[in-house]
């Protein structure tokens, strides 16, 4: 089984996020990290490779600029190889266009199972996935919380707002993940030191037949006229607990009339 | 015809963010919502109750929806032109208006707190609510993801809609996922989504063996129980318990926030509460800049003594 993986390099979660005034994109370090939504479809893509005899793990991802040090993170978790687009056309691109692009790389590698993250820590459209699964016109189970294959059904459990439904449909198919969905190794010494011989193939929109004006912010059919910090709320007051701190709280219960 | 709004029926309901944005919608002429679902007669009633004058109505049995409503979606587009269609966070709406904009080129426009039309104008919150950022469309339709209660339901005194019932198209190959089982999980207590008062924990909460604390205040306070993302992944709550970008997103009077730091993408989902209350050992965590009121100290010390001054209260 040929699996695919899509992840994203993003700035430190940890660090405040910024966007550049002039562009309007995000400001991205020269070091990015894996986004932590990836690692989980990182792992169920090694579980089920596991699970099936003689199958491959790719990783794709647009990568704007910074270091490979988020790819080589996931090449160390255990994936085979990585293909990263990187083209200065691609800067400004909406969802859609990334889209289209992982979709025309995951194709030209051949796949049968594609695997995404629900949504980007520092972009949450959260319709890359599904907009992958229009192109390659394969259902798209997004959500899913678990994903198991077997005789070329992929069955997930896809989180409902009740609950969760069962959702099966034959390869190929897009799956998007949840977080919660398994537990994320960590990549082992070895796994560190193999990562840094797994191939990187790097293409650009040109390789992949898209012309310039199907990418970057030209394509995106939107236009950020304006920017602007929201006024944050007014930090109120602060108490060190010294055994009595929990009548502060009952006080303000009471002002707020809750209590 | 401007808007068009996407609704999907749950419990014999139509979504609760369908509700919301047809009240937005009225604002920009007459409203056609796009329903998904059994097509129960209240689902419909409600609609048309906030302003809905037409429906169209597609039931894709046990079918997985997206695929086949997004292809409904854009012929309906073709004929009716909308400037906008507006869709809410719920997993279907997101299914939907992702496969519908790869289908027709359209822009999708995320995290809405507020639309306007002519000329298409989203504005939008990022990085967990701190910056404001303002986007125009320059293609048609745009497709708009709005934010959880970004407008107040209100309804219009309207009357039935026009319901027509779509044909489910078919979309071969994409449309071949089919849900063979539907599971609900049981909830106590009041709603996460409408309750006055919200105790949400997160990961300094230690555990499931100190959990107990964080639904002994919330019922103590008549209040429903949240969690982060961090205890959800952990398996400490169902997902359903989730407050955050990729939970529920709550405004309660009252937000007590017991051992959770603060990350982006959890404050994005409660950071309207009207009174925010933190509890956290680490004085330097981020929840205290939002705070009105921060307690530095222990969960574990913090939280038995105010439960044990609230029952002494009655």
């Amino acid at each position: 089984m040929k699996i695919a993986v899509c992840v994203k390099q993003i700035p430190d979660p940890a660090t405040p996020y910024q966007l550049d005034p002039e562009t309007h994109l995000v400001v991205r370090p020269q070091e990015q990290v894996l986004d932590d939504t990836d690692r989980y479809g990182v792992e169920v893509g090694l579980q089920l490779a596991d699970a099936n005899e003689g199958s491959s793990v790719t990783l794709f991802s647009m990568s704007p600029s910074g270091s490979l040090q988020g790819i080589r993170q996931a090449l160390a978790m255990g994936a085979d190889k990585a293909v990263i687009i990187d083209d200065e056309a691609l800067r400004g691109s909406a969802a859609l266009t990334t889209a289209r692009v992982l979709a025309a790389a995951i194709e030209r590698e051949g796949f049968d199972l594609v695997i995404a993250g629900t949504e980007s820590t520092d972009g949450y459209t959260g319709v890359v996935p599904q907009q992958i699964a229009e192109i390659l016109d394969t259902p798209s189970l997004s959500f899913s919380r678990s994903v198991e294959v077997s005789d070329g059904t992929v069955r997930v459990e896809r989180q409902t707002e009740g609950g969760y439904d069962v959702v099966e449909a034959p390869l190929p198919v897009v799956v998007a993940v949840t977080a919660g969905s398994v537990e994320a190794r960590y990549p082992t010494f070895k796994g560190i030191m193999q990562a840094k011989q797994k191939p990187i193939d790097e293409l650009t929109a040109a390789d992949l037949g898209l012309a310039a004006d199907e990418v970057g912010s030209g394509g995106a059919g939107q236009t950020i006229t304006e920017v602007a910090p929201i006024e944050a709320r007014q930090a109120g007051e602060v108490v060190e607990d010294e055994g009595e701190a929990h009548l502060a709280i009952v006080s303000l219960l009471e002002e707020v009339k809750v209590i | 015809m401007t808007a068009i709004v996407f609704s999907e029926e749950s419990d014999g309901h139509g979504s609760a963010s369908a509700l919301e944005l047809s009240t937005k919608a009225r604002e920009f002429g007459d409203v056609t919502v796009f329903h998904v679902g059994a097509g129960a007669a209240d689902a419909i009633a409600e609609l048309g109750d906030h302003g809905a004058t037409a429906v169209h109505h597609l039931d894709p049995g046990e079918g997985l929806p997206a695929a086949p409503a997004a292809a409904a979606l854009a012929d309906l587009i073709a004929s009716e032109a909308p400037s906008v269609v507006l869709f809410g966070m719920g997993y279907t709406d997101r299914d939907v208006a992702g496969r519908l904009s790869a289908r027709t080129g359209s822009p999708v426009i995320a995290a809405a707190v507020n639309v306007s039309i002519d000329p298409v104008v989203v504005t939008s919150e990022i990085f967990g609510g701190a910056e404001r950022v303002v986007t125009e469309a320059t293609a048609s339709p745009a497709l708009v993801i709005v934010r959880p209660k970004a407008f107040e339901p209100e309804p219009s005194g309207g009357g039935a809609p026009a319901v027509t019932v779509v044909a489910t198209p078919d979309v071969g190959r994409s449309g071949s996922a089919t849900v063979t089982e539907r599971h609900v999980e049981e909830r106590e207590g009041p709603d996460l989504e409408a309750a006055g008062v919200v105790v949400s924990g997160g990961r300094g909460v230690g555990g499931t063996d100190n959990w107990h604390l964080i639904e002994e205040l919330a019922e103590q306070l008549g209040g429903a129980v949240g969690a982060t993302r961090a205890v959800v992944d952990s398996g400490w709550v169902p997902y359903s318990l989730q407050v955050g970008q990729t939970g529920k997103t709550v405004k309660p009077a009252v937000y007590i926030a017991v051992g959770i730091s603060g990350a982006m993408q959890h404050l994005v989902g409660m950071k309207d509460a009207t009174t925010i209350i933190a509890i956290n050992k680490d004085p330097d965590a981020p929840i205290f800049a939002i705070a009105d009121l921060g307690v530095v100290g222990d969960v574990h010390q913090v939280l038995p003594k105010l439960i044990e001054e609230l029952k002494a209260r009655g």
